[in-house]
This record gives structure tokens, sequence and C-alpha cells, in this order.
């Protein structure tokens, strides 16, 4: 996933799409905007980003489920069966994005990347209600799609990269 | 200047503002945990030894704690999960690289033989209440069991040593493995949480050996692992000052921050430097209530486990 951080304008659209598309318990979220602020007055610069679970490819949440709920399936995205899951929390305390949360039913949630939408060809939620357009979905391995594309053509970052978990959610600065 | 917040309002439960997913009974399961490693560990090398006449507390009596202490921590442990009912998945797979699935599975052995150990003993540890348990009458294959165990505590004794070890290390590596956490994320956890609950473990005993030999010996062993102890703190503390900006942060909660009377007063100088300095002056067959310097070091282990525990979790990348 790329997001572009100079078109978002900060509305939580992608945050009330997810609630909805996932039936997201009141009082959680699986994504979420911040707002960061650097600088000295009056030269200060404003950076807003939509942000979630960054499906590493060295995800230390995967690496660290008792039980193998939390699994990466093909094409690189990481999910969590439920119903392995025990909610002992490993998982919550080696994210470094703190992403994950545990569900009011006991298991632990967490981004999809709307793996359900994407098996049938649709973008996920965050992305298609975008009215910015400022979010990006696609495969990272093709060179040619949009997201390569636009990581080879554009300055970008990722969050975090220090931790050493490969993220794949890459903002456009 | 730099501020980051949450403009959509994130407030997950547990999460925000900071982490409080593992609670007090991760923290004490720690303790049992180690305490019990110990226990069995010096129970199996003292009977390994041969010296179960010489050491009976080490080898006999103590053992009616692991059992216990085992029971108790796993029960907090599961206490702790939230999906409670799917705990059996734990046993479904094993998981090389998952700390908590090593942890998971050498507990599911280490836990009946610790049973089983005091099962062996109890006849010469509890004279009376054989003759109160009728239930060995009824039963007349409790007998044979009984027999087959004392005949093959040699066995036992050859597992319990390399299995309480990695029970011991787990309970740090547990914590070292997230390296989402900087306060966790240093190597030298796994062997300071061993030394640690051996160090419980010998204060367990010194607590409830008779003989003067006994607790003499337990007193030079905890004090020598009172001194790895400190100089294991003393390393895992330069790791963080030599480490990334995210680790000397995290160490400034130990140093001259929200738990440094906890960490120093209670972990270092109540809970290593004190009894380290009694046990000495008791070496020197000066006259010292071996009680003290041994409550002092089971709950200076304890302290430790819920300072790590807590402050850890308020260590973190973002935000």
């Amino acid at each position: 996933m790329v997001i572009d951080t100079l078109k978002c304008v900060g509305c939580s659209d992608c945050v009330v799409a997810c609630q909805t598309e996932n039936n997201v318990p009141i009082g959680y979220c699986r994504d979420w905007v911040t707002e960061s602020v650097s600088g000295t007055y009056p030269s200060l610069d404003l950076e807003l980003k939509s942000e979630r679970c960054n499906h590493c490819d060295n995800a230390p949440c995967v690496r660290c489920c008792p039980t193998g709920a939390s699994h990466i399936v093909e094409g690189g995205i990481v999910l969590v069966t439920g119903d392995e899951c025990i909610g002992c929390g490993a998982c919550i305390e080696s994210c470094p994005y703190d992403a994950r949360f545990q569900h009011p039913d006991g298991y632990v949630d967490k981004c999809t990347f709307c793996h359900h939408r994407l098996e049938k060809g649709q973008l996920p939620a965050c992305v298609s209600v975008c009215p910015t357009k400022c979010m990006y979905f696609g495969d990272l391995d093709d060179p040619n799609s949009e997201v390569s594309q636009l990581l080879k053509s554009r300055k970008n970052k990722t969050l975090a990269p220090e931790a050493g978990t490969k993220p794949n959610v890459y903002y456009l600065t | 200047m730099e501020e980051e917040l949450f403009i959509s309002g994130r407030n997950l439960p547990n999460i925000d503002p900071s982490l409080q997913v593992w609670h007090w009974p991760i923290s004490l399961y720690l303790f049992l945990g180690g305490l019990a490693a110990g226990l069995l560990f010096f129970a199996a090398l003292f009977y390994l030894m041969g010296k179960d006449k010489e050491y009976p507390v080490a080898v006999k009596v103590a053992s009616i704690i692991p059992p216990i202490a085992l029971s108790v921590g796993l029960l907090a442990l599961v206490y702790d999960l939230t999906h409670k009912l799917y705990t059996w998945q734990l046993y479904m797979t094993i998981r090389i690289e998952s700390p908590m699935s090593w942890g998971a599975w050498v507990l599911l052995i280490v836990t009946p033989i610790s049973f089983v150990w005091t099962f062996s003993y109890y006849r010469e540890v509890y004279p009376k209440l054989e003759a109160k348990l009728q239930v060995f009458k009824r039963f007349k294959f409790l007998n044979s069991v009984e027999k087959f165990v004392i005949d093959n505590r040699k066995y036992m004794a050859y597992a319990l040593i390399p299995l309480t070890l990695v029970l011991g290390v787990y309970t740090g590596i547990l914590l070292s493995a997230f390296n989402a956490r900087p306060l966790w994320n240093n190597a030298i956890l796994g062997p300071l949480f061993l030394t640690s609950g051996l160090s419980t473990a010998a204060a367990a005993i010194i607590l409830l050996s008779k003989t003067a030999k006994e607790k003499h010996m337990f007193g030079k062993i905890d004090l020598a692992l009172i001194t790895i102890e400190l100089a294991l703190i003393v390393h895992m503390i330069m790791g963080y000052y030599a480490g990334p900006e995210v680790q000397v942060e995290a160490m400034q909660l130990l140093v001259g921050g929200e738990f440094t009377l906890m960490f120093f007063g209670f972990v270092v100088i109540l809970g290593l430097i004190v009894p380290g300095i009694l046990e000495l002056i008791e070496l020197f067959n000066n006259k010292v209530p071996v009680i003290v310097p041994a409550i002092l070091v089971i709950i200076g282990g304890l302290v430790f486990r819920f300072v790590m525990v807590e402050a850890g979790q308020l260590t973190r990348y973002l935000y």
C-alpha cells in the first residue's frame, strides 16, 4: 500500500469505512489518522498519515505467535485466525506499530487489507472511499504496478524502519 | 520540536496511551516460574551428586514448592489470556521461533515431573501424613507407581537439569524477543532472569533448611548468584546506554525515571546488595539471621519481574 501524505487531508473517512466494512466494535479501530508537526515556529511542517498494520515481510507478530494463529497468506498479507488465537497478547507486545488489539470477543484483531474484498477483485474499503484518492493499493513485487511506479518516481518512507520489520505501507512525502 | 497525535481519536483499550496488555499475572508467573525452575534445578543437581542426605531440604523438602508455584503460575497465565477457551491451541503446534511456544511445551513436561518428584519423597518428608492417607491402602496400584517413580528418580533428575535451565531462561527470553519494546529487547534478559530465579530458589532453600551446613552451602551459592546478577545488571544498563535512541530513552525509566526507586531501591540495593553483604558477613561465621537476606532476595526477585513487565510496556517506537 502506498499513501500520499501530500494529498491526505486527515478526514478519517478511511477509519469510518474500515469500521463499517469490517464490523469493528465501537471504541476500536483497525486504522487511524495521525498528525505530526515538526520544526520550530514559524517554519513548521505538518504531515497527515493514515496508519494501519504494515503487513511486514519480517513480521514479529507472526514469529512470536505460539499457536500459529498469526500467519502470512499468499501475496504477503498478515492475518489472524480467530479460532486459533488464545489472546496471549504476545503479538500486541511485538508490534512496533501497535496495530493490533484484543477484540471484545477475546481474539486479536487488526487490519486485513480487506482480504475478503481483494478476493472479489475489489480494493480495500479505506482505499476505495478516500475522497482525495491519496491511497494506492497494488502488488509491490510487480515492477509495473501503479504502487511500484509511484515508489520509483516519488520520495517515500516507511514507519520505524529501524525496528527491522520490513513494513509494506509506504508514505509519499 | 516534533509532535505527533492521533486525530482520528484512536484510543484502543489497553494500548493507548500506553500498552497494558500484560498485567500482574504475567509478572507473578515469571517470578514463580523462575523460582520453581531454580528449586527443581538444585533438587536434580544435588540428587545426581549423591548429596540428598547432606542437603535434604534442597532435594526433598523444598520440592513441595515447585508443583504449587507452577500450578499457581499456570493459572495466572491462563487468567491473563483473553481467549481462554482456546488455550488448547498452544498444544496443536510447535513453533520454534516463538518463545511462548517453547515455554508452553517445557511447562507441559516440567509441571508433571515436579508433582511426581514431590510424590516420590512424601513418605520421607511427611511420615505422619502417610498413616492418614488411606487412599494408598485402597488403591494398590498407587504403591507400585510410587515404587516405579522412586526407582527412576535418576532419569527424572537427568531430564530436569536441561528442562529447568530452558524454563529459567525462557522467562527472560519471552520478554527479550520483542524488539518493539526497547527495554526488553536485550539479549542479557534470559541469563539475568535465570540467575535471578536460581538466586530466589537458593534463598527459599535457606528459609526452609534446618541444618547450619545446608544454610551455609546455599548462602555461598546465593552469594555467587547475587554477584553474577549484579554484573549482568551492569551489563544490561551499559547495553542500553550504547544502544539506539529508543533504548537510551527506555533506560531512562530505570535510571532517573519513574521506576528508579523500585529498580535501584528494591531490586538492586534491598534485593541484591544488602542481602549479598549480609550473606558475606554470615560466611565469616558471624551470627546473622539468614532469614533476613533470604526474604530480601525473594522480594527483590518478585519486584524485579514487576518492574520489567510494567516498565517494558511503557517503551515503544512510535507515538
